[in-house]
C-alpha cells in the first residue's frame, strides 16, 4: 500500500500529477526507472515511469494521463487514498555520465520522465538542452520545471501556438546542424521515438530511447515486454527500458503494443458507462 | 502381529480418484481431481504393507513418515495423521496434488514392485484437505523466540519451507516477495484446476499465524540489496525461482499471439485473465492453440487454453511421448480432455499475417543416438516441413536464470548458466550467511525438490547462526 500525498490536474482534462509516499522506493530509485502499480483486487498491473524522485521526503512522483480504464480509475483517486500495490524501482537506470551536451526530447505528457534525467545529467556537469513538443500550446506540461534545470528549452507545437511550428524532430535537426551533441535521449510515443532515432542517424549521434511495451510482472519473469534490439530479443523490464534507438525494431514494438487494443477499448467503454458520474465531476 | 495389518487380500490397483468428467472439466477452471472420501482413504490406506524399513520415506525429498501417517488414517486418527505429515511437510495439500509421486515415494513402494503402489499422494492430499475442511489447522509446536532474524527472498515452495522450519526453531522470519501475492510458482504458475489458489492462501495464512512476516512488492536486488539485508538480518535465504522464460529464437516469435508459458499462465493464474472482463488483465483466447514443449508447464498451458475456449489444443514436442518430461498423469489428463499430440516435430518458424500468428511451421524429427542425459537426440528430417494453423502459440521450452539478484550482489558466485553456486551440503553461497536453494540453484525442477532445498538450507542456517553467535560471544 502506498498513499497519494498530493494530486494535481496539470493538464486539462486528463493529465494528473501524483506525489506518492514511498520511502523505500525513493531511497533507491534512479532516473529512467519505473514502477508498477495495481489499484484493486481485480486490477491489472501497469508500468509508470518515475517523473520525480525525492529521497529526502520519501516520495516519488508520477504523471498519468487517463487514457484507459486503469489510468481513469487512478484519476478518480484522491489525496489520502491508497494505491493497493506499488512495486519498484524497476528497470535499469539511465546511464548518467559527463558527456558534454545532452539533448532530451519529449513529446506530449511523455516529457515528464525526462525531468529527473535532466536534473541528473545537469548535476553530472553536462550541458542539457530540452526539446519539448505538443500539438498545441495548451498541451505542454512541465515547462517551468525544465526551464529551471536545462540550459535551454526549445518548444515546438504543431499549430505554431507556442515556440517553433513543427515537430520535435524539426527542432532536433536544426539543433544538430548548428551544435554538437554527445547524446540524444527521447521519451514518448513509439512513433515519435522512432522519428527521433531516424533524425539523429545521419548525424551519428548516440540516441537512447525509453521503450514502453506491455508488461505484467516487470521483473523478467513473463517475457511479455520483449523487444527486438539489434536482432536480439531483450526484455524491456529487466534489460531496459532504455535501448539504443538506432537498433530497435520499431515495427515489432508498435505491433505488440496493439495486442490488446480491442479488450482495452471494451473494458474502458464498460467502465465509462458504469462510472459516468465520476467523469462528470 | 497386529490384526489390522494382516489383511487377507490386497487390492492390486490404487483406489480410483474421483474426478470431473473430461468433457465437462475441459471447459471450466474447477479442480479436476476431486479427492478421496474417508471411505476411499481407508480402503487405500489398507493397501499399505507397513514395511519395517520403509523405502518410500527415502524416496521423499522431505522424508515424510509415510507408513506412520497411513497407519493413522487406517486407524481413523486423522488428527494424528496430519500431525505426522506436517512434522516434515508444511504444504501437504500442495504436494499431495503436484508432487511427481511416481518418481519419488511411490516409485520406492514395495507393493509397487508387483502391483500398483500405494496412492501415497492421494492419501496425503486427503489428510491435508480433511484438516482444512474441519478447520482443525493447529499451529505446530514452536520454540521460544530466539531473537535472531532471517530474511527469505522469494515466497515459492523453497522460501516457504525454509521460513516454516526457521519459524518453528524460534527465528523471526521476514519473506520478501516481488509480486503482489505470495506463493511464487504455486500462485502464478500452477493453474487453479490443478491447485486451487485457496489452498495456497491457506498454507500461507498458517505461516503468518506462526509470526512470519511477508512483504509483497519487494523486488530484492532493486528495492533492497542482499548486502543491505545482511546488515539487518543474521542470515538470508535466496529462493527466487526459475526466472526468465526461454524462447527458441526462431522467426516470428514476437508476433502477437505468441506467449511464453510464464506469461500465459501468469496472466491467467496470478492476474485472473480467465475471468476477464471482470478482472482487468486480458489474454488472447485462441481458437487453435499450439503449445511447444513436453513438460508439466506445457500441459498446464494447453489445458488452460482449452478452458479459455480453444476449439483445439495441440502439443508440439520434438521427441516422442515416452521422452516427455511431464508426469504421466498430466499427459493422460490432457489427452482425455482432447489435446492433440504432435510428437517428433519442432517449430522452425512462426508465420504471421498482419502482425498476428497464422500458423506454425514445423519440421519432422527422428530419434538418433542417446545424448549425455540418456535421452535420445532429436534430429530434423530434411525437407519434412509442414504447417499447423494456429492463432495462439505458447512457448513452454524452459527458463533461464533471472539475473536480478546476481546483478546487484557483488561476490555472489554463479555457474556458467547464471545459476547460484552453493555448497551441496549446506546450501551456502559464496557469501557468508547467504544461502540459496530451489530453481535459482538447480534450474527448473519440481515443487518438492525446491522444498527439500529450503529445508536443507533452514537446517544449515540454524547451525550457521548458532555457531556464529557463539563465536561472537567468545570474541566479546
Amino acid at each position: 500500500m502506498a498513499k497519494i500525498l498530493e494530486k494535481r490536474l496539470i493538464r486539462t482534462p486528463d493529465v494528473y500529477y501524483y506525489k506518492i509516499g514511498a520511502p523505500l522506493i525513493s531511497r533507491r530509485a534512479q532516473p529512467g526507472q519505473f514502477v508498477i502499480i495495481r489499484l484493486h483486487e481485480q486490477g491489472e498491473r501497469i508500468p509508470l515511469s518515475l517523473a520525480d524522485i525525492n529521497p529526502l521526503e520519501g516520495t516519488i512522483s508520477l504523471i498519468v494521463m487517463a487514457v484507459g480504464k486503469t489510468t481513469s480509475e487512478m484519476s478518480a483517486l484522491q489525496e489520502g487514498d491508497d494505491i493497493l500495490d506499488l512495486c519498484g524501482p524497476l528497470g535499469q537506470p539511465t546511464q548518467i555520465e559527463r558527456l558534454g551536451t545532452v539533448i532530451l526530447v519529449g513529446g506530449g505528457f511523455g516529457i515528464a520522465p525526462l525531468y529527473p534525467v535532466a536534473k541528473a545529467f545537469k548535476a553530472a556537469g553536462n550541458k542539457v538542452v530540452v526539446i519539448m513538443g505538443a500539438r498545441s500550446s495548451d498541451l505542454l506540461i512541465y515547462e517551468p520545471e525544465f526551464n529551471e534545470v536545462a540550459d535551454r528549452v526549445i518548444i515546438t507545437t504543431n499549430d505554431g501556438s507556442r515556440g517553433m511550428q513543427g515537430l520535435v524532430t524539426d527542432a532536433l535537426e536544426t539543433e544538430l546542424r548548428k551544435n554538437r551533441a554527445d547524446l540524444v535521449m527521447a521519451v514518448g510515443p513509439a512513433v515519435m521515438m522512432q522519428s527521433v532515432s531516424a533524425a539523429t542517424r545521419p548525424f551519428g549521434v548516440k540516441t537512447t530511447v525509453s521503450l514502453n511495451p506491455i508488461m505484467v510482472d516487470g521483473t523478467g519473469m513473463c517475457g511479455g515486454c520483449r523487444v527486438t534490439v539489434n536482432g536480439k530479443t531483450m526484455f524491456a523490464c529487466a534489460d531496459g527500458p532504455e535501448f539504443d534507438g538506432h537498433e530497435v525494431d520499431w515495427e515489432t514494438l508498435m505491433n505488440r503494443q496493439k495486442k490488446y487494443l480491442r479488450q482495452e477499448k471494451d473494458s474502458f467503454e464498460t467502465w465509462k458507462r458504469k462510472h459516468s458520474h465520476v467523469l462528470c465531476e | 502381529m497386529n490384526k489390522t495389518s494382516r489383511k487377507p487380500k490386497v487390492n492390486h490397483c490404487k483406489t480410483p480418484m474421483p474426478s470431473q468428467q473430461p468433457s465437462v472439466r475441459a471447459r471450466n477452471f474447477l479442480e479436476v481431481a476431486l479427492g478421496y472420501t474417508a471411505e476411499m482413504a481407508a480402503e487405500e490406506a489398507a493397501r499399505c504393507m507397513q514395511c519395517k524399513d520403509p523405502a518410500c520415506i527415502r524416496g521423499c525429498p522431505v522424508h515424510v513418515p509415510i507408513p506412520g501417517f497411513i497407519r493413522a488414517i487406517r486407524e481413523g486418527d486423522f488428527q494424528k495423521a496430519i500431525e505426522l505429515v506436517k512434522e516434515k511437510n508444511l504444504l501437504p495439500a500442495v504436494c499431495g496434488r503436484v508432487c511427481p509421486q511416481e518418481e519419488q515415494c511411490e516409485k520406492e513402494c514395495l507393493l509397487g514392485k508387483k502391483h500398483e503402489p500405494v496412492a501415497i499422494g492421494r492419501l496425503e492430499r486427503f489428510i491435508a484437505d480433511w484438516e482444512k475442511q474441519t478447520c482443525t489447522i493447529r499451529l505446530p509446536e514452536m520454540a521460544a523466540p530466539n531473537g535472531r532474524k532471517i530474511a527469505v527472498v522469494g515466497s515459492g515452495p523453497a522460501g516457504l519451507t525454509c521460513a516454516f522450519d526457521l519459524a518453528k526453531l524460534g527465528y523471526k522470519v521476514t519473506i520478501f516477495e516481488a509480486l503482489h501475492e505470495p506463493g511464487g510458482v504455486l500462485f502464478y504458475g500452477i493453474p487453479e484446476f490443478r491447485l486451487p489458489k485457496e489452498i495456497v492462501k491457506c498454507e500461507i495464512a498458517l505461516l503468518k499465524r506462526m509470526g512470519v512476516e511477508i512483504v509483497v512488492n519487494a523486488v530484492i536486488g532493486k528495492l533492497i540489496t542482499i548486502d543491505e539485508i545482511m546488515q539487518e538480518f543474521d542470515a538470508c535465504f535466496i529462493g527466487t525461482g526459475a526466472g526468465f522464460p526461454r524462447f527458441m529464437n526462431i522467426e516470428g516469435e514476437n508476433l502477437n499471439g505468441v506467449y511464453s508459458s510464464n506469461e500465459f499462465l501468469t496472466r491467467n493464474n496470478l492476474m485472473h485473465a480467465y475471468m476477464s472482463p471482470d478482472y482487468d488483465t486480458p489474454v488472447v483466447r485462441g481458437e487453435r492453440v499450439v503449445v511447444v514443449g513436453g513438460g508439466n508447464v506445457a500441459m498446464d498451458s494447453v489445458r488452460t487454453a482449452l478452458r479459455l475456449g480453444a476449439k483445439e489444443g495441440i502439443i508440439v514436442y520434438r521427441r516422442t511421448e515416452a521422452e516427455m518430461p511431464a508426469r504421466k498423469e498430466e499427459i493422460s489428463h490432457a489427452k482425455e480432455e482432447g489435446v492433440r499430440f504432435e510428437c517428433l516435430a519442432s517449430p522452425v518458424r512462426i508465420v504471421g499475417d498482419n502482425g498476428w500468428v497464422e500458423s506454425v511451421e514445423c519440421i519432422r524429427m527422428e530419434l538418433g543416438k542417446p545424448e549425455r542425459d540418456g535421452r535420445r537426440r532429436a534430429v530434423p528430417v530434411r525437407g519434412s516441413e509442414f504447417r499447423i494453423p494456429a492463432d495462439v502459440v505458447i512457448m513452454a521450452v524452459g527458463t533461464e536464470a533471472n539475473p536480478l539478484v546476481p546483478r546487484s550482489t557483488k561476490d555472489l558466485a554463479l555457474n556458467v548458466r547464471g545459476y547460484i553456486v552453493v555448497n551441496e551440503e549446506t546450501g551456502m553461497t559464496s557469501i557468508k550467511g547467504v544461502f540459496a536453494g530451489g530453481d535459482i540453484v538447480t534450474g527448473s525442477a519440481t515443487v518438492i525438490s525446491a522444498m527439500g532445498a529450503g529445508r536443507k538450507a533452514a537446517k544449515a542456517i540454524h547451525r550457521y547462526v548458532t555457531e556464529h553467535s557463539q563465536q561472537t560471544k567468545k570474541s566479546v
